[in-house]
């Protein structure tokens, strides 16, 4: 019994409702759906944690409470008071990343996350939005950013392109890291469920590793997220504080 | 050399660049268990950034993994 392993199958998007518009194509795929529910389902838990404002907050009301404190600690130790503002951004990345990612993990459903389109439209969007407000608190004074303080003049020749180099390679990095756990965590729990099913009745030995590979992954799911929203802030801090 | 195997040993080799993931995921929690060893009340304040330094690492090892994916499936 051979059975053909194709790991990769699972991130083929699919045209749910067809749509052209002027030659461009906008359809309206499984991933666009999956993208969908996400945001309901981040929507739907704020609203319903907030719907009845309890002092002894119920299920609920409690898990909206944890989510909106973790990012607001997360927010505030990192960029400091001046990140306030700029809170509800993080919020919502931190959610729809954490949500479309364990998203991903359900069965037969799609990782909205593994695609590079998704990750790195979003980590464009945080690193055009934070240059800008870098330029808008700073101006011109945001050019100090890629000069180290303290150091000899010689050394900011070589120092200066470095700074400016790791700056510009930040939107790859942040959403390359996000795509290659997730691509790599579901193509590999593709890889093991393969084993299982191609070795008949010895399956059971990589079906438990599959097994705890999934606890794994869940944690990676949660983690990348946290890693996501935690650079984001980082990159922020930069932008305002200036080093 | 053909070009399936010619595949097969080029995924081979980008998994080695697990070799310096598994190095740093090592090194980021013996830092941790060092430091909580020594004083456990940081525990809250070093145990983040450990999870922080443990996903940074690992993502470059996943970098490998990718390419050696890449190999195999796409081309």
């Amino acid at each position: 019994m051979a059975i053909e392993i194709r790991p990769l199958e699972q991130f083929t998007i699919e045209r749910l409702i067809p749509l052209h518009i002027g030659g461009v194509d906008v359809s309206y795929t499984n991933a666009a759906f999956l993208m969908t529910i996400a945001v309901m389902l981040v929507t739907a838990l704020i609203m319903l944690g907030t719907r009845r404002h309890a002092l002894i907050p119920g299920r609920w009301q409690s898990l909206a409470e944890m989510s909106y404190e973790f990012v607001a600690d997360m927010v505030d130790s990192n960029v400091g008071p001046a990140g306030r503002q700029f809170f509800p951004f993080v919020f919502t990345l931190f959610m729809f990343i954490l949500i479309a990612n364990f998203l991903g993990m359900v069965p037969y459903s799609f990782a909205v996350t593994g695609q590079i389109v998704v990750t790195f439209a979003l980590a464009a969007v945080v690193f055009i939005g934070v240059t800008i407000v870098g330029i808008v608190r700073h101006g011109f004074h945001f050019l100090r950013l890629f000069v180290p303080q303290g150091v000899p003049a010689v050394l900011l020749i070589l120092l200066v392109p470095i700074e400016l180099l790791s700056y510009c390679i930040r939107p790859f990095t942040l959403s390359i890291r996000l795509f290659a756990n997730i691509l790599a965590g579901h193509t590999m729990l593709a890889i093991f469920a393969g084993f299982a099913a191609s070795i008949g009745l010895f399956g059971i030995f990589p079906l438990g590793i599959n097994i705890l590979l999934v606890a794994l992954e869940v944690l990676v799911a949660a983690l990348q997220a946290y890693v996501f929203a935690i650079l984001t802030c980082l990159y922020l801090s930069d932008a305002i504080n200036l080093h | 050399m053909d070009l399936a195997s010619a595949k097969m040993i080029g995924a081979g080799l980008a998994c080695i660049a697990l070799v310096g993931a598994g190095i740093g995921i090592g090194n980021v929690f013996s830092a941790l268990i060092n430091s909580v060893a020594r004083n456990p009340a940081a525990q809250g304040q070093v145990q983040p950034f450990a999870f922080l330094g443990f996903a940074l690492a690992e993502a470059t090892g996943l970098f490998g993994l990718a390419v050696a994916f890449l190999i195999l499936f796409v081309f």
